[in-house]
């Protein structure tokens, strides 16, 4: 499955890019899954999921748990705690 | 009902006067304005920088602004919020809650600025003078504000949708 992972604020800037689009191996059925998957895939990964509780995800620019499954998702966002207002 | 993500300035009288024209049913209007503070822990900041998720903030907001219209009886209701860098004293964010009546304009200015803090995907960098930007914590007392609405905020399963 390709899906397109978008990364905001202090996310962004410790993977060092803003997205880009992956071919998700099979087995990955969660939030957390994914968080795991992608933490291993090198240091500046691991660093931005270091504090798992302290990123949020959004599926399909919807909020969801660690939990939540990915389903048939297109985009998938990770961001910490927002802060507007 | 209408939300807005600018990077523009907005003036609130100008908004109030564009959103309640020809409506002699409104009896309320509270407005509420988020101003960016000199200063962050003591610290002088020169700039405020707000990051935000295109899509998803106008969906969330809407969706803010849709709860506050079925908890509340409202005539009209605006939500202005910017992106980009701003400096010390500028405009943030902007409600607006028109009502016939003024508990039901207060409680969901209130309400929206709440909810709205805890879910809208912004995010806040401060850059001090020494050129260093600080990513703005989420503040535990935002929560707090939340739970009285009886909200779980950005928490919500998909499957409960």
């Amino acid at each position: 499955m390709t899906v397109q992972l978008l990364y905001f604020a202090w996310v962004r800037e410790k993977i060092g890019r803003s997205g880009e689009s992956l071919e998700l191996p099979p087995g990955i059925v969660t939030v957390a899954d994914l968080v795991r998957w992608l933490s291993a895939r090198g240091p500046e990964y691991a660093e931005a999921f270091a504090r798992p509780d302290l990123v949020r995800a959004a599926l399909d620019q919807s909020h969801v748990k660690p939990e939540t499954p990915l389903g048939r998702v297109r985009e998938i966002a990770f961001f910490p705690p927002v802060t507007g207002g | 009902m209408t939300i807005r993500v600018q990077a523009e300035d907005f003036d609130v009288g100008a908004e109030v006067r564009q959103l309640t024209a020809g409506n002699t049913d409104i009896g309320a209007v509270v407005t509420f304005t988020g101003t960016v503070r000199g200063a962050a822990k003591g610290r002088p900041i020169v700039s405020m920088t707000l990051e935000h998720y295109p899509g998803m903030t106008e969906a969330e907001l809407a969706r803010v602004e849709s709860e506050a219209h079925g908890r509340w009886p409202l005539d009209a209701t605006l939500i202005v919020h910017r992106y980009g860098e701003l400096r010390p004293g500028d405009n943030i964010v902007l409600v607006i809650a028109a009502s016939r009546h003024r508990h039901a304009a207060f409680e969901a200015a209130e309400f929206l600025m709440d909810y709205l803090k805890s879910s809208a995907p912004f995010w806040k960098k401060e850059t001090t003078a020494d050129g260093v930007g600080r990513w703005v914590d989420a503040r535990e007392t935002d929560l707090a504000a939340l739970a009285r609405w009886n909200l779980q905020g950005h928490s919500r399963s998909r499957a409960a949708e």
